[in-house]
């Protein structure tokens, strides 16, 4: 020994690090890439390769060259944005069209602010409206997988998801329940293992509760933000439906339908965007689940998941400066004696 | 269990030598007792160059209310009365003795004799402690005597003593409680004297089962005293941590302990008083852990004050070739030292080396909001955003976000997967407040 280190304290360090976070999100994606490959084939393996390629390509040769940073791409957070961007998109979108939504995430949505950390939207979700806007025909037409049991794509066939199949069948005078009970309607079952169309990684409500659960269990996420969105989702759809369940969904299919589970557990729950004190979670998430029916029911789109948490993420920084921790000493009453 | 509710994180324990029995290091030739060991003001010299001492004589002075006596740890002469670096990296003065046998002075029981009868009274007590220059020996060297004498308005209701031993690695306490029970536990009664409190509860975190299961077993034949065993959570050692976790009251920000009826000291210290009330005994010696996962011996020290920490290094098998930080105290809280030439003091809980491939950070990347401080800060408090105000130099915003109620016990920067050395922030903006606060005052 010549000379001590010395530094402040403290000395020992936790083991989580900005890494071991974002691939710990990968990994909890696993299941649900599986379940796209497995129903949608091919042509979900081929969104994810590209769409993975171009984020970690735009996040390397913007840092490389415009903003002469050190190196970022291995932090595991364009990956994430990669998959998230995939998990958002049919499978049948064209190659170049991917590209430009992995542009729209990491170049606008993510490196123009100053990189991971900085950026006040979730940037999959950006790339995602990105594409919504700029390709409504593209982006709304989706591969129908047959039924479980049956791997693959209806052959060329693409129709609406459910929420769709619901959204436009109630403007045109049915009732939900003659829509539930037609012919192709995914219904329950299919929903929740993901045999239904959609986007790549919205299908299958147990392969996202699956790696939620990992999540959970590896600390990465806490309950806060997810409780209060599906709560409040919940709640809202379920007065409607009490209301009038002819022309309301009833909650559950809300909660299993289109991009709920996705965006609940993997998108409002992206750190960098959502609220820091957990009441402030709270108020994201219940703000999230409101809109998000609130859009599905009474919006221009039959889903409202994306643009609901896109709104939310908006309000972060106000319901930071609103809704601090419970300080150590406040508002317990001193007892005495 | 009882456990504090907000915040917290789990560190590895790594109590290396909780098994080790407490060893007497031999005496050093020479001690460096600086002059100021305590909280509070400076203490006043009272010897000179030259002069010879016994071991307990007095050698400086606390005047002011919060200090506190200072004494000599052995017998000798003294050789110089010079400048010398002290734990925290600060120059202090110091009393260099050369030691000269072990005569020790005439009014200290020096006996093994365990004296359970406590015949001083209140005032006798307060004053006692006060004499023999006991202070906080957790870490934060509070004059003892001060905690005693409770405002006027307020009243104590509870004693709580801290056996906690929250900081990984340490375990000087946790010998204490198993080697000297009994006269820690007439050290707890004699504290309840003096606050004139009719309960005491010792506080241990479970990580501990056979201090919990012997003090359980003696406690019985001290009326007033209980032990609570404890959840482990870090920083539970903390003061208010501690009360929340005991008696679910919170100290409000600003406030101290009495606030809410309560009173806390270390184990340590309770025995301290002990030797102070019943043996005359001055605070001299002090237990060290010395420890490290590159160290031969692990081991639990009876040290006197003033002794270089490298004697203490060397008793435990010398200095390990890896070593790449030496840490005075724990892994969350230590201050790391600059040089092994520097003296135990009243304060010095464990000294910690660290093997050069863990003495580094880690490296520092943009923070990711992911709001994981927030969670683990015990204060309720926004580490990220505090840091950030002490970094722009918002001093003033940062004071309304009460940054002074952090109490530098570093859950947040050891749980930051950024690796942002959000306490280093912390501290220099308490600093800044500090001093502006102070600055208003004088306007
Ligand atoms: S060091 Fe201060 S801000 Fe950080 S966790 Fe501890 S009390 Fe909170
Ligand atoms: S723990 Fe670190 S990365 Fe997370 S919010 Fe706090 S400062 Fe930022």
């Amino acid at each position: 020994m010549s000379i001590l280190t010395v530094s402040g304290s403290p000395h020992v360090h936790g083991h989580q690090n900005v890494k071991s976070i974002m691939y710990g999100v990968v990994v909890a994606m696993i299941p649900a890439i599986f379940v796209s490959v497995y129903f949608f084939g091919l042509d979900a393996a081929r969104v994810i390769f590209i769409s993975v390629a171009a984020c970690l390509f735009f996040e390397w040769i913007i840092q490389k060259y415009l903003l002469k940073g050190p190196l970022t791409i291995n932090d595991g957070s364009a990956l994430v944005t990669g998959v998230l961007l995939a998990f958002n998109v049919p499978s049948n979108l064209p190659a170049w069209m991917i590209v430009a939504g992995a542009l729209v995430s990491i170049g606008i949505a993510k490196m123009s602010f100053g990189g991971l950390g900085k950026n006040p939207f979730n940037p999959a979700l950006i790339g995602r409206v990105f594409l919504l806007i700029s390709f409504p025909v593209q982006m709304t037409s989706w591969p129908v997988p047959k039924a479980l049991f049956a791997p693959g794509v209806t052959d060329a066939i693409t129709g609406p998801t459910t929420l769709g199949i619901l959204k436009e069948g109630i403007s045109a005078g049915k009732t939900v329940q003659e829509l539930m009970g037609s012919a192709g309607f995914p219904g329950y079952m299919n929903d929740l293992v993901g045999a239904q169309g959609g986007s790549l990684g919205e299908i299958s409500a147990i392969a996202l509760l699956l790696g939620a659960a990992y999540m959970f269990f590896r600390r990465i996420i806490t309950w806060h933000i997810p409780a209060a969105y599906i709560g409040s989702a919940f709640v809202f759809s379920g007065i409607l439906w009490l209301v009038n369940p002819a022309i309301y969904i009833d909650p559950v299919m809300h909660m299993l339908a289109g991009g709920m589970i996705l965006g609940v557990f993997y998108m409002a729950t992206d750190m960098v965007s959502s609220p820091m004190s957990p009441r402030g979670q709270l108020v994201f998430g219940v703000g999230a689940g409101l809109l998000t029916i609130l859009i599905r029911v009474w919006g221009a789109y039959p889903e409202g998941v994306s643009f609901a948490i896109l709104i939310m993420n908006a309000f972060t920084p106000l319901i930071n400066k609103a809704f601090k921790p419970r300080r150590f000493g406040e508002a317990l009453p001193v007892k005495k004696g | 269990m009882k456990t504090f509710k907000l915040g917290g994180v789990h560190p590895e324990e790594n109590k290396l030598s909780a098994g080790a029995a407490i060893e007497i290091l031999p005496l050093p030739e020479k001690v460096f007792i600086p002059v100021s060991q305590s909280l509070g003001a400076p203490s006043k010299l009272i010897v000179e160059k030259g002069a010879v001492v016994k071991t307990g004589q007095l050698i400086a002075k606390g005047e002011a209310f919060i200090s506190a006596n200072v004494h000599s740890s052995v017998s000798g002469k003294v050789s110089r009365i010079e400048e010398v670096t002290d734990t925290s990296g600060y120059r202090r003065t110091a009393v260099v003795i050369d030691v000269e046998g072990d005569e020790w002075d005439e009014q200290i029981d020096c006996s093994k004799e365990v004296k359970a009868e406590i015949t001083h009274s209140r005032e006798e007590i307060v004053r006692k402690i006060s004499e023999m220059g006991v202070v906080g020996l957790g870490g934060a060297t509070f004059p003892s005597h001060v905690k005693l004498m409770v405002p006027e308005g307020k009243k104590a209701e509870n004693l709580l003593i801290n056996g906690v031993e929250c900081e990984p690695y340490l375990t000087s306490d946790h010998r204490l409680m198993l080697e000297r029970s009994r006269e820690m536990l007439i050290g707890i009664q004699i504290l309840m004297k003096g606050l004139d409190v009719k309960k005491a509860y010792i506080g241990i975190e479970k990580n501990k089962p056979d201090a919990i299961d012997h003090l359980e077993k003696l406690v019985a034949e001290y009326p007033g005293i209980e032990v609570v065993p404890l959840k482990v959570k870090y920083p539970q050692g903390g003061e208010k941590q501690l009360i929340k976790a005991i008696t679910g009251r919170e100290v409000p920000s600003g406030k101290l302990p009495i606030e809410v009826g309560c009173v806390v000291n270390n184990v340590g210290t309770a025995l301290a008083v002990y030797e102070a009330v019943q043996k005359n005994k001055p605070l001299v010696e002090r237990v060290v852990t010395v420890t490290g996962k590159s160290l031969e011996k692990p081991s639990n020290l009876l040290v006197r004050i003033g002794t270089p920490v490298s004697k203490l290094i060397e008793f435990a098998g010398g200095l390990p070739a890896d070593t790449g930080k030496v840490i005075n105290g724990g892994p969350m809280m230590g201050k790391a030292l600059t040089s092994l030439e520097v003296p135990v003091v009243k304060g010095t809980s464990g000294l910690l080396i660290m093997p050069e491939k863990e003495s580094r950070r880690m490296p520092v990347v943009n923070c990711i909001r992911c709001a994981r401080c927030i969670s683990v800060c015990p204060m309720g408090l926004e580490p990220v955003l505090l840091a950030q105000l002490s970094e722009n130099q918002m001093f003033e915003t940062a004071e309304k976000e009460r940054i002074l109620d952090c109490i530098e016990c570093g859950s947040c920067h050891f749980t930051c997967p950024a690796g942002r050395p959000l306490l280093d922030y912390l501290r220099l903006g308490k600093n800044k407040v500090g001093i502006i606060i102070r600055n208003r005052g004088k306007k």
